[in-house]
């Protein structure tokens, strides 16, 4: 015991003298976190508050485009400016650079004549399936001609996609109130009444969105939840930068000869570093989560909500350290160089964090990136946090993932144990 | 050396090889170093000085044949035997973050010592080496000299029955090294064993009462300084050297 103690207190402090070990296990992560969460937050805001600058070209004088425009500002998810006149691809690109918008949009000219030959020609269709003769129905309708929309390469597939839907929604609401008008003229021949339009088209069922949380409460997940779980489990792997390269050092320097002729296994040293470092990651996150619950408000993000079963917190917490502190010095006895365990280190957690779900949601990958993410320690850990702090899960509701990532953990001190017998390290 | 005198170090009929590397090897080495003697050990580049030394220590496992230190064979990780040696290897071993007092309390632990002993020790031994002063200041700062200083302190504190010294004054300045060599003649005198090895054959004459010229793997003369000057018919164990061994340069891989 008094080896061991005399063995942790040497590690504290050669790590306390390692200012660039310390910055990079917790200046870093907490930049990263802080920064990560900031961006998070306001592309939360951008699809749910902020509104994206959308500039449109409107080339028809009719009233469909009119009623398209008011449509998609309707939406709330856009900030509209107009541009007249015929633009070229180059004057719309000049365009949005000028007024900093993401989006453009093209209306077509003869885009309200075309809506309403084509929504006459549907409502004349649907007469003749009632048994109705109409006007519209003499004559077909050509195709409306697209919309044409710009975007900036930099706006994501997801919120793409999302503007996709919100203007063919737009687009599909002016059409159909185009086809009613039509129908209910040719069955009335008088005017829809202003009144009944707006109650066919704008009675729309109302969605309700109810987070499904395991203890039944009902908080709103935002981005600190997301991120401060998801970036204390990457600092804790951040570790590899100071413990694979000390490994390293003790191994290539004269010390560890000098330790192999003494009468004390090396096992108690790993077992110092395992204790030293367990400790460290320990206090990232108890850094990590306390900046998340008090100083997150001053930086205007949303403040980070403690899972309700704090015993559970601690053991997921636990044996995650311990998992990224076995990987480090896993890797460090591997590594013949101090070069060779900090790049390889850096590489493989950014590796494991993608392939966990720390970048890129687990749900959201196919294939063998969805079965590959089974063996990231990261994503055992992740979801066991989220399970924690955004379902409100309790400890039972986490065991399946404190498991594979505790089996995870006993793989890398078996590899490392084989490791420093081929070595001829013990 | 007296037959029956009781040895320090046996080695019989030892062999060895390096796996891959057939150039330094030995085979049915023998080698008997008394209790209490001034062993030095010496031999041009890659002749297999400091894997001898290795093999001694336990840091590699002959092939055949056996070792003994005071009588216990020596293997990988005996902890009964490693605490009679103290190792004191070429390379600074220690940690150089650390002070020499922060060494000497780990090395110290390491070796088995207790909380008191470390302390009554570590303040003998770096007022006897001339640390006392830097006790506390990280030894990356030190110069060359100091840091060999601290290396031996580090060597010595479990007080072992034999000490093996890997060329312990290389790059010291003539202080240092007359410091080094009268601290290892005082524990000498009080019956501790020495093995050393050094390319600083004029050292070797200061030092060693008893030499092995090795070579190749092969131990091409033992015998007390002495006699193996007289017996070669050579003034200085410098020019015994290169008559044994040969003016080729040697290179070791």
């Amino acid at each position: 015991m008094f080896k061991l103690k005399a063995t942790i207190i040497k590690d504290l402090r050669i790590l306390l003298r390692d200012k660039v070990g310390i910055s990079l296990m917790f200046v870093m992560p907490i930049i990263l976190v802080v920064v990560v969460t900031s961006i998070q937050n306001s592309t939360f805001q951008l699809v749910n508050k902020n509104r994206l600058p959308i500039i449109i070209n409107n080339n028809d004088t009719g009233q469909a485009s009119k009623q398209l425009i008011a449509a998609i500002n309707k939406i709330g998810m856009f900030k509209v400016s107009q541009v007249s006149g015929d633009q070229s691809e180059k004057q719309m690109t000049d365009a949005m650079h000028q007024k900093d918008a993401t989006l453009g949009v093209i209306i077509p000219a003869n885009f309200s004549v075309k809506v309403s030959a084509k929504s006459k020609s549907i409502a004349g269709k649907a007469l003749k399936s009632f048994g109705l003769e109409g006007d519209s129905v003499k004559h077909e309708a050509g195709d409306i001609d697209p919309l044409t929309v710009y975007y900036n390469p930099i706006l994501q597939e997801s919120i793409r996609m999302s503007v996709q839907g919100a203007i063919r929604s737009a687009l599909q609401l002016v059409e159909s109130r185009e086809t009613l008008r039509s129908l209910y003229f040719s069955i009335n021949e008088k005017q829809l009444p202003a009144s009944l339009e707006n109650e066919m088209l704008n009675n729309k069922t109302a969605i309700n969105e109810i987070p499904v949380s395991k203890d039944g409460t009902r908080t709103t997940p935002n981005a600190t939840q997301h991120n401060v779980p998801a970036w204390t489990i990457f600092a804790m792997f951040f570790i590899i930068m100071s413990l694979g390269g000390s490994v390293v050092r003790e191994k290539v320097s004269g010390s560890f000869i000098r330790l192999k002729t003494l009468p004390t296994n090396y096992m108690v040293g790993l077992l110092s570093k395992q204790i030293t470092y367990l400790v460290v990651t320990m206090l990232q996150a108890a850094v990590i989560f306390s900046i998340g619950i008090w100083l997150f408000p001053f930086f205007g993000l949303p403040a980070l909500n403690l899972p309700a079963d704090i015993l559970a917190l601690v053991i997921v917490t636990v044996v995650c350290g311990w998992c990224a502190v076995s990987y480090a010095i896993c890797v460090g006895v591997f590594a013949d160089t101090q070069e060779q365990a900090n790049g390889f280190g850096a590489v493989s957690i950014v590796i494991l964090a993608c392939v966990g779900g720390l970048m890129v949601p687990s749900f959201a990958m196919q294939g063998f990136f969805k079965s590959a993410a089974d063996i990231s320690p990261m994503h055992w850990c992740l979801q066991a946090y989220y399970t924690l702090f955004l379902e409100g899960g309790k400890l039972k509701d986490v065991i399946n993932n404190i498991i594979p990532l505790f089996i995870i953990t006993l793989v890398f001190q078996f590899v490392t144990f084989i490791g420093l017998k081929r070595k001829n390290l013990i | 050396m007296a037959v029956n005198a009781p040895l320090a170090i046996d080695v019989e009929d030892m062999g060895f090889r390096y796996p891959g590397n057939p150039d330094v090897s030995f085979s049915k080495l023998n080698l008997k170093i008394a209790k209490g003697e001034r062993f030095g050990l010496f031999g041009p580049n890659g002749a297999g000085k400091t894997t001898l030394i290795s093999l001694m220590t336990g840091l590699l496992t002959a092939d055949e044949g056996h070792i003994k230190l005071l009588g216990q064979d020596v293997g990988k990780q005996n902890n009964a035997v490693n605490k009679l040696f103290g190792f004191v290897p070429q390379d600074f071993s220690f940690y150089q973050e650390l002070s020499p007092v922060e060494n000497l309390q780990f090395f110290g632990a390491w070796s088995g010592l207790d909380k008191k002993t470390i302390k009554q020790r570590t303040n003998e031994l770096l007022g006897i080496l001339g640390l006392d002063e830097v006790r506390n200041k990280p030894v990356e700062k030190f110069s060359g000299g100091m840091k060999r200083r601290v290396n031996l302190a580090i060597g010595v504190i479990h007080k072992p029955a034999v000490i093996f010294l890997d060329e312990p004054t290389v790059g010291v300045d003539v202080q240092t090294r007359h410091a080094i060599i009268d601290y290892l003649l005082e524990l000498n005198k009080s019956g501790t064993t020495l093995i050393y090895t050094s390319h600083q054959l004029s050292e070797a004459e200061d030092l060693c009462r008893q030499v092995a010229l090795i070579d190749n793997g092969k131990i091409i003369a033992e015998d007390s300084l002495d006699k193996l000057m007289a017996d070669h018919k050579q003034e200085s164990l410098e020019q015994m050297f290169l008559n044994l061994t040969g003016k080729d340069l040697r290179n070791d891989v």
